[in-house]
């Protein structure tokens, strides 16, 4: 068919370069068996409508809500993610790190971009990018302070967990203060996705 | 393999400058790109280690200056091309073809009993595990105080450069788990005990550099450690 009149944006040579080699593949993998777009919209729709932050914000409001839970949750989150329908690729094995007083975690994955998606979805791209990687180890407070708007106290030890094994790595963050008697649906809202990286605190209590 | 990969506490990369929102994928191709990552795993192209060598081996200044999905297309065409999936010249003739045809239509799918989608729909709960457990004795214990090898394996490994020749404490041990330096260099999985272990921030960048009450956590595979040789800076 002609291609004069591409409905696509304008795009640069390197971005048109891209588009083409990823068809070229693709259309060989098609033609071998192993690649469909029918696999391809389906994994789309999943981590765009499924898999996503809000499921990492159901467990922790759980937590939050359910002494019990959170327990189970710190002793092997993969196993008390799972009671509740989550878990899976690049989560199969899930450590929740509880953030308290005197401490706050923070995950990064200096060496690729690894990162809990049944929890969190898909990375955002700072987060698979050079800068986080090689400043995240070196100087989190500055980090989070300057590129965040995210403060820590001096009082609190902040303690990165680079991602260099197959666990998975993600914050159960501080409880908001004014939020008592609230229920995990209510409380749900005020999870962030940033919280559970560490990079942000969960939303005030409106 | 002492490669530009290994960022961590690399200096100079500028600002994170995290953006209010983004969506999920910025292009259409990255969705391609994705899947190819677990239909390529299913085709036998590669291991998530291997799929990680792969990346590392992206020539230097296109590794920094390329995107993520990139990086995997790289590593998707490296192992389809080196496991004789996929024609390096069939993949240029291609990628020329839909840059003079961009509207072209890809080829009809060979999928009648749609084993394909039933594969993502299964494998994205499911996920692979890489825990082995074994009877295999672990040598270390949490607790434990132990310095990295320094060392500079060739290959594919996990063991960063600024944690080689520093020494920590065992925080958490997992047992047995596939072991990136054989399986990522296509000699097994050879399973091996993985161990968690906490450096301060004055043990990795010295009293002067470290920020002050912080540590940083590096999970490690047992042969990257020994008892500990030396006198660990205190936080």
């Amino acid at each position: 068919m002609s291609a004069s009149h591409s409905t696509a944006p304008v795009a640069s040579d390197h971005q048109a370069e891209v588009v083409a080699r990823v068809k070229a593949i693709e259309s060989i993998m098609i033609e071998k068996g192993l690649m469909t777009t029918e696999a391809v919209d389906r994994l789309a729709e999943i981590y765009e409508n499924e898999v996503g932050p809000q499921l990492g914000a159901k467990v922790v409001a759980r937590a939050w809500t359910d002494p019990e839970f959170k327990a189970k949750l710190l002793e092997n989150a993969s196993t008390a993610c799972a009671e509740m329908g989550i878990g899976g690729l690049q989560g199969e094995d899930m450590v929740a790190v509880e953030d308290t007083d005197d401490l706050h975690h923070v995950i990064v994955c200096t060496l690729c971009s690894c990162y809990p998606w049944p929890v969190l979805g898909l990375p955002p791209n700072w987060y698979k990018q050079p800068a986080y990687r090689s400043r995240m180890v070196r100087e989190p407070r500055k980090v989070l302070r300057e590129e965040f708007g995210y403060d820590v106290a001096d009082s609190v030890e902040v303690r990165v967990w680079d991602s260099s094994s197959e666990l998975r790595y993600w914050v159960l963050p501080q409880r908001p203060e004014g939020t008592d008697g609230w229920s995990a649906e209510q409380l749900e809202a005020l999870v962030t996705r940033d919280s559970m990286i560490g990079v942000g605190a969960p939303k005030a209590a409106a | 393999m002492n490669g530009l990969h290994d960022l961590g506490g690399k200096d100079g990369l500028g600002a994170v400058d995290p953006p209010p929102e983004e969506p999920v994928w910025k292009a259409e191709w990255e969705k391609h790109a994705h899947a190819m990552f677990p239909l390529a795993f299913r085709a036998g192209f590669f291991g998530v280690d291997s799929f990680r060598y792969g990346m590392e081996q992206i020539e230097p200044v296109e590794y920094l200056t390329s995107t993520y999905y990139e990086h995997w297309v790289h590593s998707v065409t490296h192992h389809g091309v080196l496991k004789g999936h996929l024609d390096p010249d069939e993949i240029e003739k291609r990628t020329q073809y839909y840059l003079e045809n961009p509207d072209a239509p890809l080829p009809e799918g060979q999928d009648p009993d749609g084993a394909l989608v039933q594969f993502i729909e299964a494998v994205i709960p499911a996920g692979a595990t890489a825990a082995r457990p074994g009877d295999k004795a672990p040598r270390f214990a949490v607790g434990d105080r132990v310095t990295v090898v320094n060392d500079a394996p060739r290959g594919h490994t996990r063991k960063a450069s600024y944690v080689r020749g520093k020494t920590g404490v065992i925080i958490m041990a997992h047992g047995e788990m596939i072991y990136p330096d054989t399986a990522g260099n296509e000699l097994g999985e050879a399973p091996e005990h993985v161990y968690t272990v906490q450096f301060t921030n004055a043990e990795l960048w010295g009293e002067e550099s470290a920020e002050p009450n912080g540590t940083v956590t590096f999970d490690v595979w047992e042969p990257y450690i020994v008892p500990a040789q030396v006198q660990e800076h205190a936080a």
